[in-house]
């Protein structure tokens, strides 16, 4: 199954309300990501993000479910700024994991 | 910003019960900061015990305009046209909650009339600090933001302040610091946030806001303050005269700038940092040179703690 979130209406023009970004996280792409679920998160006509933003929104999937969260999360209409934090988010929760799965 | 120390030496936080606040009986300028700082000291002491003393000039309306006389028992001396031509600023606020935050960067924002490009710096910032205040100083009057435009510069200035736990308390539960401004040091290494001592931090935060927001000042050729405890800390404006991006460090020790560890006590935590717009390259270029660094600085520390081999 595949769902998509559009992140405008949810959070607005600027993505900054981490609450949001939490319950999101809880409600919508932990559940459907533990049943293997896809989840498209669309960033039409949102013009920014900050980093603690998308941080509360895709960290605790990548450390949950890994190659899961990178397989079956995908972005749409992103333009360069959100690209790039949620490149940034990715690059460093990958960092921050070890290699057997578990978080040091 | 870059007396901003003088002021803070020039504090006398003895008796928080009341506060008067003085000016130059000639000549006003006043950045943010100090502003949001002396709405910080004048809510907790109370309107009633918050005074305007003295001769203040002519210029002193920009007190008022900015709202400090709101908060003090002292009435305003200026009249003029509210409405008239005031330039482009943010007056102090008050911010509770985050729906207050959300509006506040939806409807407040805009009144500084800039660019889309320039506004992403600025909402980006405030995001950022008003919700580490929010989620971290546990501060009961919340965050206290004020924002000034300045034509002839070009630059955008911030402050933002807390009467929340400070930072030494904040970051006391899983990395000890011996003082205010190793605190604060620590607050400005990338990864490191008071929910936890794990690597890439938790659900909620990363460690990574203050470093972000510190790298972005450095790009733009600015200063960035940091005002909690005894600490305070100014990372000096990176030259014009020198050439290409500016380098940035992970640790805040090696960026140029001012500390002491004897300032007044302030019990509670203030930031404030200048943007020069014509100095911004695009957003997503400065974020990813700090990304980079950001990353760099993760994969360091998580090597640093490697078991080495027993060579005997």
């Amino acid at each position: 199954m595949k769902k998509i979130i559009n992140i405008r209406k949810i959070a607005g023009d600027f993505a900054e309300n981490k609450d949001i970004a939490k319950k999101l996280r809880i409600e919508e792409i932990m559940p459907a990501l533990s049943k293997g679920d896809e989840i498209i998160l669309d960033f039409d006509s949102v013009s920014g993000a900050t980093q603690s933003f998308i941080h509360a929104l895709i960290s605790d999937p990548i450390r949950e479910f890994r190659d899961v969260a990178f397989d079956n999360l995908a972005y749409q209409n992103a333009n360069n700024d959100i690209r790039e934090i949620i490149s940034i988010v990715y690059r460093y929760m990958q960092e921050s994991l070890d290699s057997n799965g578990s978080n040091e | 910003m870059r007396n901003f120390k003088n002021f803070v030496e020039s504090l006398d936080l003895s008796f928080p019960e009341k506060l008067e606040i003085s000016t130059h009986n000639k000549w006003i300028t006043v950045h943010p900061a100090n502003l949001v700082l002396a709405a910080s000291l004048a809510m907790k002491a109370g309107k009633e015990n918050t005074e305007i003393i003295g001769q203040v000039p002519l210029t002193g309306q920009y007190l008022d305009r900015m709202g400090l006389y709101n908060l003090s028992k002292t009435p305003s001396p200026f009249v003029y046209n509210k409405k008239e031509e005031a330039g482009r600023f943010v007056p102090i606020k008050i911010i509770k909650t985050s729906e207050d935050q959300s509006r506040f960067i939806t409807d407040v924002i805009p009144l500084l009339h800039l660019s889309e490009e320039n506004s992403k710096v600025v909402k980006y910032i405030i995001g950022e600090l008003v919700r580490n205040v929010l989620e971290h100083s546990f501060a009961k009057d919340g965050a206290i933001v004020a924002a000034q435009y300045y034509k002839k510069t070009n630059r955008v200035s911030i402050g933002i302040c807390d009467t929340g736990i400070g930072i030494w308390k904040s970051l006391n539960t899983y990395w000890h610091p011996k003082t205010d401004i190793d605190a604060i040091k620590l607050a400005l290494t990338p990864g490191i946030t008071g929910t936890t001592d794990k690597e890439g931090g938790t659900a909620e935060n990363a460690g990574a806001g203050l470093f972000f927001i510190k790298s972005i000042a450095k790009i733009t050729r600015n200063y960035f303050v940091i005002y909690s405890g005894n600490a305070e800390y100014t990372l000096i404006k990176y030259k014009k005269r020198i050439k290409g991006f500016p380098r940035l460090y992970a640790d805040p020790n090696r960026d140029p700038h001012s500390e002491t560890n004897n300032a007044p006590e302030f019990l509670g935590t203030l930031v404030a940092v200048d943007i020069s717009l014509h100095e911004t390259p695009e957003f997503n270029e400065l974020l990813s040179s700090i990304g980079k660094v950001y990353d760099k600085a993760i994969r360091d520390r998580k090597r640093a703690r490697y078991r080495q081999p027993k060579f005997l």
